[in-house]
This record gives structure tokens, sequence and C-alpha cells, in this order.
């Protein structure tokens, strides 16, 4: 298992370094000089100023000696200097990178818990009401823009129903209270991101325990734990649903790119203060330091998330742990 | 499972008939081309019978629905009528929704026929390649290569299919390495046919069924990816698109509703539609269902 780890640490690694070296050459295929292309729109981008750019990445050395420095400097944790907000990329991304993973990891429970429940329940009675309502509303959250869904709960809850609050990730009247209240805040501004997010990928997690649990409510070890007199909810979530796990965590772990991505369109609807409001400044400015930062900083998250996967799908089945 | 049960007609018919035939008895996805024909042919031709321009400013703004005749579903932020935007805005999602799907079935059929085809260190490579794509969270990788370079609906594209290309090379990859130990795969080689001809006329048209359930959905994707992007600002500012309508509309969504929810809707109708189609198709390909 160790063995196992370490290597699938340091294939994480390379795989980092695949990214920074695409990012490396991104900048110099874009049009125009790379030393203009990574001052971005700052406005006065003086001589000196690209001279200081040509210098720090060494635009002035052989390609391959740009390359070393460049990727050196990245897997250090060196993203570069942002020459918009004039500050460490790493910086930027280290305040905005802690309200991302919690609204990620939110949607995540969210789509998981309520979505793995829909399926089970779905899944006792194939052709069911219920069962067709969840097939509803899993091809509905297929094709809902997540961004739209995140203004339509916006409108209902700011206009219609006002409960919850639609912008930001905190109040600041709250900012001298104690930490509790903050953190009760915090979840309450949380609500309503982390259920657009959510709802959208539900749907997946809905269809997918639907169908395995389906597979497995047939087979002989279920139908032995019912003639065991085991209860209804034992039978389902004890003996069931630990069986049809396995393809809910591998695609919880495939879905954790998709789910960055939507929580970055999320993040701009709620001006939630994460890493997809600081691309989309980024962007705006055309701050390509600063984006290139977070696509590898997201892209980081990515690679971690699938070690996790691997590690929790090697614990949820058992015979996979004796492999190396 | 008797092969004499699959239609209810007697003699043989070629298996895309077959599926053409289930297809028809699927009522969801007879409701999904309907939705789908109608959006296609409401935005090739609808601004024939209402005519009216979406870039033209013709009333005060946030003019709200249902109150004036000639504008039903309301003005956006500048005066301009939503219905023309409507109609005029899903041309290019549909248009970068079709050729963004294509790109990816290009890219991930070539990768995945190749690495599932000949294995070993050619699969090995090919695959690594493939996971490397799939760590790039997708929605910000294409939009840093629609910034760096110019926002044109054809860079758009070429985005979308470049960052959802792995799935479906996974996908092609476990079914060529399914068909390529098949009989009829060895008679080809036997009567000495090549790789290449192998690989795209025998093996590719028996792996098509997933492939084109993919495609449909991968319309689907791309569409909401091409929605996203506009919706951003990131898509080409001359160009109206219903994410564009969003987009450009958010700013006082709360004061008027209906210049965002309106192209909203119709990005969901059409994904749905497309959905459904996909469904569709998955049933019908599914030698299991047939019997039902």
């Amino acid at each position: 298992m160790a063995a196992y780890i370490v290597r699938r640490i340091l294939y994480g690694i390379l795989l980092m370094a695949g990214v920074v070296i695409l990012n490396f050459f991104l900048i110099r295929l874009a049009p125009g000089d790379p030393a203009e292309v990574i001052a971005g729109d700052m406005g006065g981008a003086t001589a000196e100023v690209l001279a200081s750019i040509r210098a720090d990445y060494g635009l002035d050395q052989p390609l391959l000696t740009q390359l070393w420095v460049y990727l050196s400097g990245m897997l250090q944790g060196d993203l570069g200097q942002s020459y918009f907000f004039n500050r460490p990329v790493s910086e930027l991304i280290a305040i905005r990178v802690g309200p991302t993973i919690l609204l990620v990891i939110a949607a995540q429970v969210i789509a998981i818990t309520i979505g793995t429940a829909m399926g089970v329940f779905a899944a006792r009675k194939p052709g069911g009401l219920f069962s067709s309502v969840v097939s509803v509303i899993a091809t509905i959250g297929y094709a809902v823009p997540v961004f739209w869904m995140g203004i339509m709960l916006v409108i209902l809850f700011a206009s219609i129903i006002p409960i919850f609050p639609v912008e930001g990730m905190a109040d600041v009247r709250l900012r001298n209270d104690p930490w509790l209240t903050r953190m009760i805040d915090i979840l309450y501004h949380l609500c309503l991101p982390a259920f657009s997010l959510g709802i959208i990928f539900l749907a997946i997690y809905a269809r997918l325990a639907r169908a395995s649990m389906i597979d497995v409510l047939g087979a002989d070890y279920v139908r032995t734990a019912r003639a065991k007199g085991a209860s209804e909810g034992s039978v389902l979530f004890k003996h069931a649903l630990r069986n049809a796990a396995l393809p809910i965590i591998t695609v919880a772990g495939l879905q954790f790119g998709g789910l960055i991505s939507g929580a970055l369109l999320v993040e701009t609807v709620f001006n939630w203060p994460g890493m997809g409001t600081l691309a989309f400044d980024a962007i705006l400015r055309r701050d390509y330091t600063t984006m290139l930062g977070v696509l590898f900083f997201a892209s980081a998250m990515v690679v971690v998330a699938n070690i996790i996967t691997d590690l929790s799908y090697r614990i949820a089945d058992p015979r996979l742990r004796t492999e190396t | 499972m008797s092969d004499s049960a699959t239609t209810t007609t007697a003699e043989a018919q070629s298996p895309l008939r077959e599926a053409w035939i289930m297809f028809r008895r699927n009522k969801p996805a007879l409701v999904g081309m309907a939705i789908l024909s109608l959006i296609i042919l409401a935005t090739l031709y609808g601004a024939f019978i209402f005519t009216g321009d979406a870039y033209d400013i013709v009333w005060a703004p946030h003019e709200p629905p249902l109150v004036t005749p000639e504008f039903p579903l309301g003005t956006d932020y500048l005066g301009r009528d939503l219905v023309a935007g409507l109609l005029t805005g899903g041309a290019p999602t549909l248009a970068v929704g079709a050729a963004a799907a294509a790109i990816t079935m290009v890219i991930g059929v070539a990768v995945g026929a190749l690495a599932g085809f000949f294995g070993g260190w050619v699969d090995n490579a090919l695959m690594r390649f493939t996971e490397f794509f799939q760590v790039l969270p997708a929605l910000l990788f294409a939009m840093v290569l629609v910034t760096l370079f110019t926002p044109s609906l054809t860079m758009i594209a070429i985005a979308i299919g470049v960052v959802s290309w792995p799935q479906t090379a996974r996908l092609t990859r476990a079914e060529f390495m399914k068909i390529k130990n098949l009989e009829y795969v060895t008679a080809a080689r036997a009567i000495g046919a090549k790789n290449g001809r192998i690989m795209w006329r025998v093996i590719l048209p028996n792996a098509l069924p997933p492939l084109i359930v993919s495609a449909t959905l991968t319309v689907g994707v791309a569409i909401l990816f091409e929605a996203g992007l506009s919706f951003l600002g990131l898509g080409d500012p001359n160009t109206m698109s219903w994410g564009l309508m969003i987009g450009s509309n958010r700013a006082d969504f709360l004061e008027a509703w209906w210049p965002v929810t309106f192209p909203g809707v119709m990005i969901f109708l059409t994904v749905f539609a497309v959905s459904l189609i996909g469904d569709g198709l998955n049933d019908a390909f599914n030698p299991k269902l047939r019997e039902r």
C-alpha cells in the first residue's frame, strides 16, 4: 500500500510537470511578444517593465533554459508575479483557495448524499413513479447550465423568498463577532452557491446509484440478507449500497475536474471570493500569469482528488488492497 | 435472450434499421427530436417570420414581457428585442455545439482507436496523454485558450473540442479492445487486410453504436460549454448567442428577470432535447432492451 501511494504521488508530480510545460508553451504560442503577453493589459507596460519581465523569465536565454527556469520555479510554488494585481500569484491563490475548496466539497457532499439516496430509493421499484421522477430530475440536471441555475436561485431567494444571502461569503457587520457566529454566517452564505452546483451534479449520482443498485439488489447476497430477516434499511444501506458504492466513488473522482469548472461559474454568479472570481478578474485584465497560475493550481487539486479517490477505492474494495 | 424475439417483424433487418424501429417506439426520444427540430427550424427560419434585428435598439430598456404586443418577451438592458435575440442567438450556440462535438469525436476516436488497436506501449503512451488532459479542469483550460488566442466562434469550438475528447478516447479504446479479438477481425486479417483497413473499415463500423450515443451527449455538453464561455464574456463579442445574452444582462437581473431567464430556458430545452435523443439512441442500440 505504501509503495502504491508513493508511486501514485510521483505520477501526480509528473502530471503537474506536464501542466507546467503546457503553460510554458501556451504563452509562447500566443500571438505577440511573450514579455508583452505576460505583462498583459497592465496599462503602463514601459520598456523597463518589459525588460524586467524578460530578465525574470530569462526570455533572452535559449528556450530549454527558459523552460527549466519556469518549471523549477513552478514546482517550488513560485507561480510568477501578477503584473495586474502587483503581487505574487501564489499569494493571490492562497487567499482564494479556501473558499473554492469549501464550495466544491459542500457541493460534492450535497450531490453524493442526496443523489445516492434518490437513486437507492428509486432502485427499489425500478418502474415506479418515484423512479420515473428521479430519471426526469437526472435528465433535467444534465441539461441546466450551472450558472443559470445559480441566477435562478438568486432571483428566487433575493426577490421572491428572501431567506438566503445571495452574494459574497460573509456579512461584514459580523467581522468582530466570535468565530462560531462567523462560521455559521459563512455556512449560511454557502447554502445557495453549494446548492446551485450540487443540484447539477446530483443528477449524475442519482442515475448511477439507481443503475448500480438495481444490479446489486438482484444479487444472491441481498436475497440471503433478506432471507435472514435483515430489516429493509439494513439490506439497502448495509448490504446493497456498500457494493453499489464502487462506481459512485469512481465517478466522484472523475467528476472533480467538472466540479471545479462548475464552481468557477457559480462563484462569478454569487461573487464567492474563490479561484473562479480570481480567474475571471484575471481574464478580464488579460493577466495571463494569474490565469495560468489558477490553471496550474486547479489541476493540482484534480490530481490530489484523483489520488484520494484511488485510495478510497482501495479501502472500499478489499479485493484491491492486496495489490501493490 | 433468444434472437427470435428481437423485433415484431419476422424478417431479418440491418442493425441500424432495427435500432431505428426501437428509437421510433421511444416516446421521450421522439419528444426530444421534436423539440430539437423546432429549435433548429426557429433559429434557421424564425427571422423570416418574425422580422426584427437582434442588434437594433428598438424600445425602452427592460420592457417586461407581455406588455407591448410587438415585443412579447420584452427587451433587454439596451432595449433590444428579446424574441429577435433568441432567434438569432441559437445559431452560433448550435453551430459551436455541433462543431465542437465533431472535433471531440475526431480526436477522441483517433486516440482511442490507436490505443485500443495497437495496445502495448502505444496504448500506454496515449492513455498517459489522455490522463494528462483529464487533469486539466476543462472550462478553465478552454478559458485560457480562448483568451490567449482570438475569441472567435472557431476558436471556441476548437477549445471545447480540445478539452472534451478524453472520455470519447476511453470509450473508443474499450470498444476497440473488445472487438479486435472477434472472429470477423481475424478473418479480415487472414484475407490480408492491412491495419488501417481493419481499424477504420472493419472495427470502427462495429464500434459505432456507443460512439454515436456519446457524440450526441457531447453535443449537449459542448452547448453548455459554449454557453458558459459566452456567459463569462469570452465568446465572440460581435455574435449574439444565448450565453452572451445571459452574461450581458446579468448586471441587473434582480430588476429584470426576463433577459436572463428566456435564453437559459432555450439552452436548457436544447440540451434536454439532445439528451433525450441520446438516451433513446442508447436504448435503441442496446440489444438487451429490444425484447421489452
